[in-house]
């Protein structure tokens, strides 16, 4: 296999697995916020349980989170040099900024969330989890700053011809705010914000089906699915606007996703279907003119599809379009799903109702599966290039670095990160079946058993 | 202005691995001398005295490496592209070690805890080694074309002065780790630990003098700037005295004040280290026309100032809020609470 080949492999499996872990702290952290902000105002000691509880979850997310990241650092310069020198100098300060503003403040405070609970007071500690939560999302906002630059280059200019051409910083705010990186931030924030609600509910459901630890069970299931349901209704305006930008700025990967291919005719709306690039043409279940209806509000509207991109230009279709599609079903699904549990909660039968709660327990993997299929539909429908229009992927690689050394690194990486994946869901589990624990309720250990007795005698599972 | 933005880069990357080798160092030190504990209560006592900051302290060679990236991408891509396979090895190693960390004490399996123990102290001597044979060839140069590619191989990196200076840095931080767990363990452990922090220092120091002589033989050029303008000498003095303070410190029985010491000594060393390389950045040997510097490796002008605007808005606060953490879990190792 060649050099290339290989390089995007590792890339794509070191970020794929990597990218398992950010969206699990950032979602976590919002509803940490929230429980624990829920336990100041109220102090109802369930809420401390339960911010007790995610908190543990929380650092095992984080500490493999870390683990897995600090290879995508490296990763830029060891197998994509020359991408590293094209891009360095505009990459520069999103990553500056991203270190010294997100990294620092997230792994910091993280100390004082996991460790600091007897040895600073509750503000202070509430204030910790505060700066962690914030800080995770500070860094989703930078590197999806970087990240949109490359699909949509912004406030720079080119210096040098040929090999040694490189891009220069010109504007910061304008790199910053380049034409996609609000709406990317956006539906890459929310989609966090659902895979750690989903796994709240998921995690609540399968209590509640288990019949343990009720009341903390219902209490979680109540915060959870309240982010779970805003953040899914959201989502779905948001998802409508990335692609509305993806139209007006890339839309070569626009008629990838929709496998729009003839320029003159109005784009159909796949529900199900096949790209054959070969023949130019999709098969499958469509509305016809939806497309075309979705962005300019007009079925006839024409939409630019891939024929009128040279060949050697255009993405791969037949896979992007399905990454997409998957993304889109998933992301209706779990819509559907937290409207259904929500309206059951609110009638108070949801705790009952076994088919929904197994749906919940299973559907921690949607956000998952969705969050992968979004950005492989993203990175691939950017192909063939690195830096849209700018920078060719296969000009990017390191020129120093052979086939035989990617396949020995890669090697190592399937095995490490399979081991880590195997050991976090290991730990998950065990975290998981320990359930919440009796001491974590405030006063529990703290000499006084005041608050334990009086639940233990209002029948609460402590 | 040219000058001095491209300076103080060179200074604040400096800073940032500085900073990196100071706080990461310990926990290394420590991951080294893991084993030489016996029993699982004493190593679970010194997982939990580093583990609420090792995962920030890994934060500054995050960091450190961003800002390589950013302010010197040239460097960033040749010597990671070009040291491919070590540091393909050094990323394996902090994966380990981290995951070595967290899971070592979640089950009680006896054949659970050594494996993870050895793969804790393994990963933690590879990564302190693995550092220390890197900044050896960039001390020595490394072979660089034109094209400012790397031109040598991953065996080219393991010689003689490298390895030495490999294995000082694995000295260095064994002493490190060694003082600052006498400041965090009591009783039968600290005695056992005081015990370790006399053989590290006699162990760093012996390594150290053979550094010394090796730089003398096969980097004589690291004292050049001082030839030239003599209060530079002043660094390797300072670096120096504070090396030897800290053993008149620990036999006052001051561990705090040898601590300083010994974070003042990495300060010292890497200051030399510099010193020495300033204004190049990777010296190429041979052919030294090609080096990379602090001014054919930077970024444009205009990014460096974005830059050191953000580092100088946001540092004030990282280091304020460091040192705060770092107060709130000041004091021996609660062994009432283990999380690890």
């Amino acid at each position: 296999m060649s050099v290339e080949i290989l390089a995007r492999l590792q890339f794509a499996f070191t970020i794929g697995i990597h990218y398992i872990y950010p969206p699990l702290s950032i979602g976590l952290g919002l509803l940490l916020v929230i429980m624990e902000g829920m336990y100041l105002k109220t102090h109802n000691p369930l809420y401390h349980q339960m911010t007790r509880f995610w908190v543990k979850i929380f650092a095992l997310t984080f500490a493999v989170g870390v683990a897995t990241g600090i290879v995508m650092e490296f990763e830029f310069g060891t197998n994509w040099a020359t991408y590293s020198r094209y891009v360095g100098d505009v990459f520069g300060s999103a990553l500056a900024a991203e270190g010294i503003f997100a990294f620092f403040l997230e792994s910091g405070f993280l100390a004082i969330l996991v460790f600091g609970w007897d040895r600073v007071t509750p503000k202070v500690h509430f204030f910790s989890t505060l700066m962690v939560a914030l800080g995770s999302t500070l860094s989703a906002v930078w590197i999806v700053v970087a990240n949109s630059w490359q699909q949509t280059p912004a406030g720079f200019h080119i210096v040098g011809t040929g090999v040694n051409a490189r891009a220069e910083i010109t504007d910061f705010w304008a790199m910053v705010f380049n034409p996609s990186s609000v709406d990317r931030l956006e539906h890459v924030v929310v989609a966090a914000w659902m895979a750690g609600a989903f796994l709240v509910t998921s995690v609540s459901a399968y209590y509640l089906l288990k019949g343990r630890h009720l009341e903390f069970a219902k209490a979680s299931m109540k915060v959870g699915l309240s982010v779970a349901l805003c953040a899914s209704c959201v989502q779905l305006f948001l998802g409508h606007r990335s692609a509305d930008g993806v139209a007006h700025n890339q839309p070569a990967k626009l008629a990838a996703y929709e496998g729009h291919f003839e320029s003159d005719k109005p784009m159909d709306l796949y529900l199900l279907g096949m790209v054959d690039e070969a023949h130019g043409r999709t098969l499958g279940f469509s509305l016809p003119g939806m497309g075309s209806w979705l962005l300019y509000g007009d079925t006839t509207r024409p939409v630019p599809g891939l024929n009128q991109v040279p060949i050697a230009d255009r993405p791969p279709a037949a896979r992007v379009f399905q990454t997409y599609h998957l993304m889109i079903a998933i992301g209706m699904g779990l819509i559907g799903l937290s409207l259904l549990a929500g309206f059951l909660c609110l009638r108070g039968s949801l705790w009952k109702n076994q088919l929904v709660l197994k749906l919940l327990v299973v559907a921690v993997i949607g956000p998952q599966l969705a969050n992968q299929a979004g950005w492989f539909s993203a990175e691939m429908g950017r192909q063939p290039w690195v830096v849209y229009g700018l920078l060719r992927t296969s000009d990017a690689l390191s020129k120093a670095v052979k086939a035989n050394q990617i396949i020995g690194s890669l090697l190592m990486f399937g095995f490490v990160y399979s081991l880590l994946l195997a050991l976090f869901l290991f730990l998950l589990d065990q975290r998981i079946k320990e359930g919440p624990l009796p001491e974590d309720l405030p006063g529990a250990h703290g000499g006084t058993h005041g608050v334990a007795a009086v639940l233990a005698e209002k029948g609460l599972d402590v | 202005m040219s000058l001095s933005l491209n300076a103080i880069w060179f200074v604040i990357v400096g800073v940032l691995l500085t900073g990196y080798a100071i706080l990461d160092g310990f926990d290394l030190g420590v991951g080294v001398l893991h084993l030489f504990a016996k029993k699982d209560h004493d190593r679970r006592v010194l997982l939990n005295a580093i583990g609420p900051v090792w995962d920030g302290n890994e934060v500054w060679l995050v960091v450190g490496g961003g800002a390589l990236f950013a302010a010197f991408p040239h460097v960033y891509a040749t010597v990671f592209s070009g040291f491919y396979t070590a540091f393909m090895l050094l990323l394996c190693s902090l994966i380990f070690r981290a995951v070595a960390i967290e899971f070592r004490s979640k089950r009680e399996s006896v054949r659970w805890r050594n494996g993870w123990d050895i793969s804790f102290s393994i990963a933690s001597y590879l990564i302190a080694l693995l550092m220390g044979i890197a900044l050896g060839n960039i001390v020595i140069g490394i072979p660089l074309g034109a094209d400012k590619e790397y031109q040598g191989g991953f065996f080219n990196l393991l010689n003689p002065y490298a390895l030495i200076t490999g294995v000082v840095t694995v000295a260095l931080f064994m002493m490190h780790g060694a003082i600052f767990l006498a400041l965090k363990t009591d009783g039968e452990l600290r005695s056992e630990v005081t015990r370790w922090v006399k053989s590290a220092i006699i162990f760093f120091g012996v390594m150290f003098g053979l550094l010394t002589m090796a730089t003398f033989v096969f980097a004589p050029h690291m004292a050049d700037k001082m030839r030239e303008i003599p209060w530079l000498f002043l660094i390797p003095t300072l670096a120096l005295l504070s090396i030897a303070n800290i053993p008149r410190e620990i036999t006052h029985g001051r561990y705090g004040l040898a601590f300083v010491s010994s974070c003042c000594s990495i300060a010292g060393l890497l200051a030399l280290f510099a010193l020495g390389l300033f204004p190049n950045l990777v010296p190429s040997a041979p052919g030294p026309e090609f080096s990379l510097t602090i001014y054919n490796a930077a970024s444009s002008q205009t990014s460096l100032r974005i830059m050191a605007t953000i580092a100088l808005l946001g540092m004030p606060f990282v280091a304020a809020y460091t040192v705060a953490i770092y107060w709130v879990f000041r004091g021996k190792v609660d062994t009432g609470h283990f999380h690890y």
